[in-house]
């Protein structure tokens, strides 16, 4: 298990080279020069030319990029080309709320999802799981921010039991944050609750008709511990694949969940970077999500070890 | 019902009486209904059959006979919803099965009857170490704690014969052999000591020689602790090498019932006496069902009157046409044996030495 668990932290290494490689050729990719940008439209060619000096833009791409590699590595990301603060600083203030309304909509997904897949598993074919089909089919096909309005309408405005916007830090109190993530939740969970229920439904459905099941069953198990402890570890690594996938979905989804929800996170900081071609910061928040994605994905990968022993030996 | 044979004297042998005077499973006028596209099918059709405390009885028959149908339905297995037992009982220890909640049956599975299958590769869970499988089924039944019902698992583990059982009981099924891996099912059905175990085919899928060994596991252990075994199989030199006695299936049916030196002696069913024909030499466990001309009939185009007439050498006018119903009843023998066979007092059939 060590090993196996050193190897794929190994493998993570190559990824992350490719990875910053892609973000720093984003620079080569944004149309315009930022020093035009950044010095502003009115500038003379020598302050043009000064500030693209000053951005070492005048440098063979070489250097630039082991430049930013190399402090990227020291955590710093560089400066922000237009407020002064610097990119690590700001990716540090904005991620937690990001991180706070992705595990808000991941619970929500989770909830719906596990008893709605293992009903719809158990009972498939029959009314329980034509239902809960049913309602992974409009959970997919509903657009978020459409649903975050809807909630908003509904959840804040004609009864005002939740906060329509605004976020409030867990330092002033479990109880408001909590308060103010439930429709944010809502409304990206729901899609990937769906996506869950499906992904849920199809693997348990196959595990619960393999042998051992029936070997748990002649052997006296209760079909509850059939169900939920035979059959939901067997029928868990795809599910948890789709969970692993459905995080990198919910980072991107924040965008517009945050828009809608007026919540300073990651999303509404890289589109005001994309909007004002904020070099550092938008590569900074690339590298960041990346990294996330890709420990995430490094979490999936090591419960497979867990969930079937099997892959331990490979 | 009908007078003793006229024939030569059965040959009796001890114990031949259905299960003797003191049945530890007896079922009765099972019928069993499957829902399919053309609506519900009669799978088993009036199945009897009893077994004796520490008997060993072997249910024979071809391929589509019943007789997975038949133990999935003794330890109600059978899938809820497209299967249905519409007629019959199923009494363990006296104890009625059939319509029992699910909640008490479960509790009597494992405990006091359980089953072994076919399939040792993808019996066991492959998420779960074996003893730990062993152990749940032991806490399960028995309470006490995981430590207890580990050392208990080891203790069976030990007895199947799997060497240094205390450290495997640690592995996980990939690391055992097809061999290995049924000796951890019959681990598992013996943990609690129950009076009965149906194992359905448990060395079909075996190598020959490990089929030996451990049809000579299941005999010690049947009889080291009085379990009685419900053997089914296809294989009639395994059932005249460890059964007691033997139950013919034919297309949903029990068509003969005998002690097993009767049976091969002298058949009384017309089947029974071309699986023997089909099966040259009775030598070892090689003997496997070689095929009779014709196929079994499926259900819901069962043929009239006796169900084997279109492939029976004997056949006659009046088997099509049955008893008064138009089936054909089973006929009890003397001896405690019995024949679905309406020329039963007609024929001599040929046996094996
Ligand atoms: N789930 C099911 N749905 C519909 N029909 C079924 C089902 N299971 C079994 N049957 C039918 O019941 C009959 C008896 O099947 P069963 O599996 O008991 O035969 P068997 O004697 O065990 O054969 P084999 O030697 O191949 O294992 C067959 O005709 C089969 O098609
Ligand atoms: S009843 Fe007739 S067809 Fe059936 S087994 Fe006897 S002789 Fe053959
Ligand atoms: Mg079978």
């Amino acid at each position: 298990m060590p090993q196996y668990a050193l190897k794929r932290v190994l493998m993570m290494v190559p990824l992350l080279f490719l990875v910053s490689l892609g973000v720093f050729a984003l620079v080569l990719l944004i149309p315009g020069d930022p020093a035009i940008t950044i010095a502003g439209e009115n500038a003379t060619e020598a302050q043009i030319e000064a500030t693209r000096e000053r951005l070492g833009l005048n440098d063979p791409v070489i250097v630039q990029y082991l430049g930013w590699a190399g402090s990227a590595l020291t955590g710093d990301l560089g400066t922000s080309l237009f407020s002064n603060e610097s990119v690590s600083g700001a990716i540090a203030a904005r991620f937690p709320v990001t991180i706070a309304v992705t595990a808000a909509a991941m619970t929500v997904a989770l909830l719906i999802a596990v008893p709605a897949g293992i009903i719809a598993a158990v009972h498939r074919g029959r009314w329980p799981d034509r239902l809960a089909t049913l309602f992974a089919s409009i959970g997919i096909s509903m657009p978020n921010f459409w649903v975050g309005i809807l909630l908003i309408i509904v959840l804040a405005l004609m009864f005002p039991i939740f906060p329509a916007v605004g976020y409030t830090p867990i330092s002033e109190g479990i109880g408001a944050w909590a308060h103010n993530l439930v429709l944010p939740g809502l409304t990206l969970g729901t899609t990937v609750a769906a996506e869950i229920t499906r992904q849920l439904r199809g693997s348990l459905h196959d595990v619960m008709q393999q042998d051992y099941i029936r070997t748990a069953r002649a052997n006296g198990l209760r079909g509850g511990v059939v169900i939920a402890k035979h059959g939901l570890k067997n029928a868990a690594v795809p599910v948890v694949t789709v969970i692993g996938f459905q995080v990198g979905f919910l980072l991107g989804g924040s965008v517009i969940v945050e828009r809608v929800f007026g919540i300073p996170g990651l999303g509404d900081l890289a589109i005001r970077a994309v909007l004002q071609r904020d070099i550092p910061m938008i590569q900074g928040i690339v590298v960041v999500t990346a990294l996330v994605v890709m420990l995430v994905n490094l979490a999936v990968d090591l419960s497979y070890g867990y969930l079937n022993p099997k892959v331990r030996q490979g | 019902m009908t007078p003793a044979s006229t024939g030569a004297p059965a040959p009796s042998t001890a114990g031949g009486a259905a299960g003797g005077t003191d049945p530890v499973l007896v079922v009765e006028d099972l019928e069993v209904r499957f829902a399919t596209d053309g609506g519900w099918l009669t799978v088993l059709d009036g199945v009897s059959f009893s077994v004796g405390r520490g008997e060993t009885v072997g249910i024979v028959g071809e391929s589509g006979s019943g007789k997975t149908v038949t133990s999935l339905s003794v330890l109600g297995l059978l899938p809820p919803h497209s299967s249905r037992i519409t007629r019959g009982s199923v009494r363990l220890d006296g104890v009625e099965l059939v319509g029992m909640a699910r909640r008490k049956l479960e509790a009597v599975r494992g405990d006091d009857i359980s089953m072994i299958f076919q399939e040792p590769m993808t019996s066991l869970n492959p998420a779960f170490k074996v003893g730990d499988q062993i152990a749940e089924v032991v806490r399960r039944h028995r309470g006490g704690s995981w430590r207890s019902a580990t050392a208990r698992a080891v203790e069976v583990l030990d007895e199947v014969g799997i060497p240094d059982a205390a450290r495997r009981a640690r592995s996980f099924p990939h690391e055992f052999s097809g061999g290995m891996r049924q000796r951890v099912m019959i681990a598992m059905a013996m943990a609690c000591r129950p009076k009965v175990i149906i194992a359905d085919e448990p060395t079909t899928a075996l190598d020959v020689t490990i089929q030996a060994q451990v049809l000579d596991l299941m005999r010690t252990m049947s009889r080291e602790h009085g379990t009685a075994v419900v053997f089914v199989t296809h294989d009639l030199g395994v059932v005249a090498d460890i059964c007691d006695r033997a139950v013919v299936m034919y297309a949903g049916q029990v068509v003969e019932q005998a002690v097993v030196d009767d049976l091969y002696h002298r058949p009384r069913h017309p089947y029974t006496a071309a699986l023997m024909t089909a099966m040259p030499q009775l030598t070892g466990r090689s003997g496997r069902l070689a095929t009779i001309p014709g196929r079994t009939p499926a259900p819901g185009s069962m043929p009239a009157g006796c169900r084997f007439h279109p492939r029976c050498a004997h056949a006659v006018d009046r088997c099509v046409d049955g008893d008064a119903d138009g089936r054909v009843e089973i006929r009890e023998l003397a001896g405690g044996r019995s024949s679905r066979c309406l020329r039963v007092h007609e024929l001599t059939l040929e046996g094996t030495e």
